[in-house]
């Protein structure tokens, strides 16, 4: 019994990470119509920064954000106003076959300089520390501090999309770009803000990721279908949802590792699946027709 | 002589297809397919294989084109299918004695009704959604058969020995078997395809990826349309996919539901030109004349191909092909109607 | 001075030619109507002022600016307004928000949230539920402060009418003169001709891409509108 609250208790934690690579996923969708297929590589592309920051500096991986959260900000501006804004547009197949270009650039890119070695961050002792519940019940500290910044990442979006003056133009912007335009809204930079938020946030997950666990360059793609799962389950237009669609993931793999390690990510996937039939829209949709 | 009253001249019209183009294409075509069947008798080993490999590629493209340039639905996720065909055909051939080249077409029908169920779940999604969905079900089917210890699990399976030997006795007549099945395969998805796309359901196709609502005001069941080119896709598809692992005799969840398929097939498709019979062949011909010098370089050869693709998208999204056509009327499968006006005299 | 000049305007849709060398000019705090039936390139006309239909023109000032081959974003900085045709409120906004939003680029000037709930109080009551919620004539309220608050000089108004019920039609064009008051210039673009001759200085009258009259209401006649209106 105390085994299965375990397994739970883990699939919650690791699906605070899954809620953050979602999240980035989830405000492009919302603002742009696109679904970026090099996000999942963009994740692993911020591991790979911050292990050169690093190295280059000596800092230990939560200081390095100050400096791979603006690097990663600024890739994600130029990439949507240098190339993804060209694709936007009525037609899904340039945004797709485009991103679907870049993924494979980014893959090789980072194949060629980093080798397929796999890689780590260390994080100190923080790594293997838990805190004791009960008997055979322990939560480890640095997943409840992945799980705590995925919940805190969600509140101050929901705080910037209904608060602030970028957050309305935001959903101004993906209401009606054309009359947004009106307003004196530019909404080529609105789109690149969007993806520079976007990879930003994706450089607090792929660093907390890979402390959490290795990586290579060849790992993108699969992050990129826990992102893109866990969106769908909690239900799209939904941040809150976007949550609870990770953690559900999370638990998912872990309740099927816990019947056998080889079924652990087939697991997640079944129950995307599971959900997609008995709830296509989500758990949490918003009304809005997309 | 008849005196004509210049206020009743009659206009008639018809609609014409083939177009002189493509007279002369039919000529080179079957030049070019007289050779190709004639290539066993003279042709070397490694040439054989090349030309095998060429031929399923090439019906593998034509297959997405025709999902996502004339069907609007862009997969992610064919290679589901091509392992799917594969692994059926394994298993109709070693256990219940079917013939390995009639386990080809018997595959891909298989896996045509297998691909309802699928459709039932991916078609939940729309758009982009709908293409990363179907990558999801070529994972899953990955991961699963990997599970499956019958079928080899994770390392795979090779295919018995006396079935090879039923294709034919000698190796060379292996070979031959094989080349001819795998150019009958892409001339067939070829000529299929061309001929669907000329029927009035390819009319319909058109309509449907033009504007959807359109088509739908005009009575076109739009649904119905895209799942029978779903249905018929993945049986095209895992026909191929039969064909590539009987040329491969061997079988793993990792070669069959790699997505490296769909890249190579993508690429092709999206640098050739998209939603034209004629893009997917020139593409096919560029991606095999540069992979023999390039492959060496690996990850730059990758990049190259994923940036070439890119460019494309952005400069020119009707492909190679379609840079062509807009300066040169060329049609070679022409499957457009056009009006041809003829004036009374 | 003019605050508006515009001399030989053609715009196209791809290759569809739109407007064949439209000629216009609106004196500061002038009211002009822009009146023609469906599809003769009234609303083409507008959206080319505003940014949003690519054209090109002999002479397109405003002001001593000239606006060829500017966004949309940059000529409402400069002090163009459009209320969109459709109205064109957010969804995910509320009224108040809608209205906000129309300051986006704050510009200076004597239009606030308080004024425009000053000429249109029913929108102070209902300023939280979604902009997409409330009657058509409310939404064309909100379109119209949500173009003021950007402090235009020049305000374009598309069909303003289109839809309403005549009481409503009414309601909103009484609007107008206050706004004129205040020294904005109005381009009014109208199907209703009624309406359309009431409020304005001088009028022009738009006839398939072409301008094919033009003049002071009291000076044109009936037959004289119809004519242009309809083309025969």
């Amino acid at each position: 019994m105390i085994e299965w609250a375990n397994t739970i208790i883990q699939g919650v934690l690791t699906g605070g990470l899954y809620a953050m690579f979602a999240a980035g996923l989830a405000i492009i969708f919302g603002i742009m119509r696109l679904v970026n297929i090099t996000h999942g590589d963009l994740i692993v592309l911020a591991a790979f920064i911050a292990m050169v920051v690093i190295e280059a500096t000596g800092f230990n991986p939560f200081l390095c954000l100050i400096i791979v959260i603006p690097i990663m900000f600024a890739i994600g501006y130029m990439l949507q106003r240098g190339i993804l804004n060209y694709t936007l547009g009525d037609d899904l197949l340039p945004p797709l076959l485009v991103t679907f270009g870049l993924s494979i650039v980014i893959q090789n890119a980072l194949l060629e300089a980093f080798s397929a070695d796999s890689q780590r961050l260390k994080a100190g002792t923080i790594e293997t520390s838990s805190i004791q519940l009960t008997d055979g019940l322990s939560i480890g500290i640095f997943p409840l501090i992945t799980l705590i910044t995925a919940i805190l990442m969600i509140v101050g979006l929901q705080q910037l999309f209904s608060l602030t003056r970028l957050g309305r133009a935001f959903r101004a912007t993906s209401d009606d770009a054309t009359t947004a335009q009106l307003m004196g809204i530019n909404h080529k930079h609105i789109f690149g803000l969007a993806m520079g938020l976007a990879l930003a946030l994706v450089a607090i997950a792929g660093v907390l990721m890979a402390v959490r666990s290795n990586f290579d360059p060849s790992i993108g793609p699969t992050k990129l279908l826990y992102a893109f799962e866990a969106v769908i389950i909690g239900g799209l237009g939904s941040l809150w949802g976007t949550l609870i669609g990770g953690i559900i993931l999370g638990v998912a793999q872990n309740i099927g590792a816990q019947i056998d390690p080889g079924w652990q990510i087939l697991a997640g996937h079944i129950a995307f699946l599971i959900v997609l039939v008995i709830r296509p829209n989500g758990l949490f949709p918003r009304t809005r027709d997309d | 002589m008849t005196e004509h009253n210049e206020n009743t001249s009659e206009i008639r019209y018809k609609v014409v297809r083939s177009t002189s183009a493509s007279q002369v294409g039919s000529m080179i075509g079957l030049i070019l397919l007289i050779t190709l069947v004639s290539l066993p008798y003279w042709g070397d080993r490694a040439t054989i294989r090349l030309f095998v490999e060429i031929f399923y590629i090439l019906a593998l493209a034509q297959m997405w084109n025709l999902l996502a340039g004339y069907g609007g639905l862009v997969s992610v996720g064919q290679q589901a299918f091509i392992g799917l065909g594969g692994y059926m055909l394994f298993i109709i051939t070693i256990n219940y004695g079917v013939g390995a080249i009639w386990a080809i077409p018997l595959s891909g029908i298989i896996c045509a009704l297998i691909s309802l169920p699928i459709a039932f779940l991916v078609f939940r999604l729309r758009g982009h959604y709908f293409a990363i969905g179907t990558w999801v079900v070529a994972e899953v089917f990955l991961l699963g058969f990997a599970q499956i210890s019958s079928l080899g699990g994770g390392s795979g399976k090779s295919l018995p020995i006396a079935i090879v030997k039923s294709i034919a006795d000698s190796r060379n007549g292996r070979d031959a078997a094989i080349y001819w099945t795998a150019l009958f395969v892409v001339v067939a998805t070829i000529t299929i395809i061309y001929l669907l796309l000329r029927s009035r359901h390819g009319l319909a196709l058109t309509a449907i990826r033009d504007s959807e609502e359109a088509s739908n005001s005009l009575g076109v069941d739009n649904f119905k349309a895209k799942l029978l080119v779903y249905i018929f896709a993945a049986f095209g598809t895992a026909a191929i996919g039969a064909l590539i692992f009987l040329t491969k005799l061997r079988i793993s969840p990792s070669a069959a539901f790699d997505i490296n398929w769909t890249t190579t097939v993508i690429f092709i498709v999206v640098i050739g030109g998209i939603g034209t019979i004629e893009g997917p062949i020139l593409g096919a011909i560029i991606y095999f004349l540069l992979r023999e010098p390039l492959s060496d370089f690996g990850t730059w050869y990758l990049i190259l191909l994923g940036a070439t693709a890119v460019i494309v998208m952005l400069k020119t999204p009707q492909g190679i092909w379609g840079i062509i056509t807009k300066h040169y009327d060329l049609r070679f499968f022409p499957v457009q109607r056009r009006l041809k006006l003829k004036s009374h005299e | 001075m003019n605050v508006l000049e515009i001399e030989n305007m053609t715009a196209f849709y791809d290759d569809f030619q739109a407007l064949f060398g439209i000629s216009l000019y609106i004196e500061k705090g002038e009211t002009i109507a822009a009146i023609g039936a469906n599809g003769a390139g009234k609303s083409t006309f507008l959206r080319s002022i505003t940014g949003l239909v690519k054209n090109n023109a002999d002479k397109f000032l405003y002001k001593d600016k000239t606006l060829t081959g500017k966004s949309a974003f940059d000529i409402v900085a400069l002090g163009i307004a459009m209320v969109p045709e459709g109205r064109r409120l957010f969804p995910s906004l509320s009224v108040e928000e809608n209205l906000i939003i129309g300051s986006h680029q704050r510009r200076s000037g004597n239009w606030t949230l308080e004024r425009v709930y000053q000429m249109f109080p029913k929108l102070e009551q209902r300023k939280n539920i979604s902009g997409t919620a409330l009657s058509g004539g409310e939404q064309q309220m909100v379109a119209i402060g949500r173009a003021l608050m950007s402090n235009p000089e020049i305000l374009l108004c598309d069909e303003l009418s289109l839809g309403l019920a005549p009481i409503i039609i009414k309601d909103i064009y009484t609007a107008l003169p206050l706004i004129k008051a205040e020294g904005v210039s109005l381009l009014v673009v109208e199907q209703d001709i009624n309406q359309a001759l009431a409020i304005a200085d001088r009028i022009y009258c738009l006839q398939e891409g072409q301008i094919s009259l033009s003049g002071k209401p009291n000076e044109l006649t009936k037959d004289q509108i119809a004519a242009a209106y309809f083309g025969r």
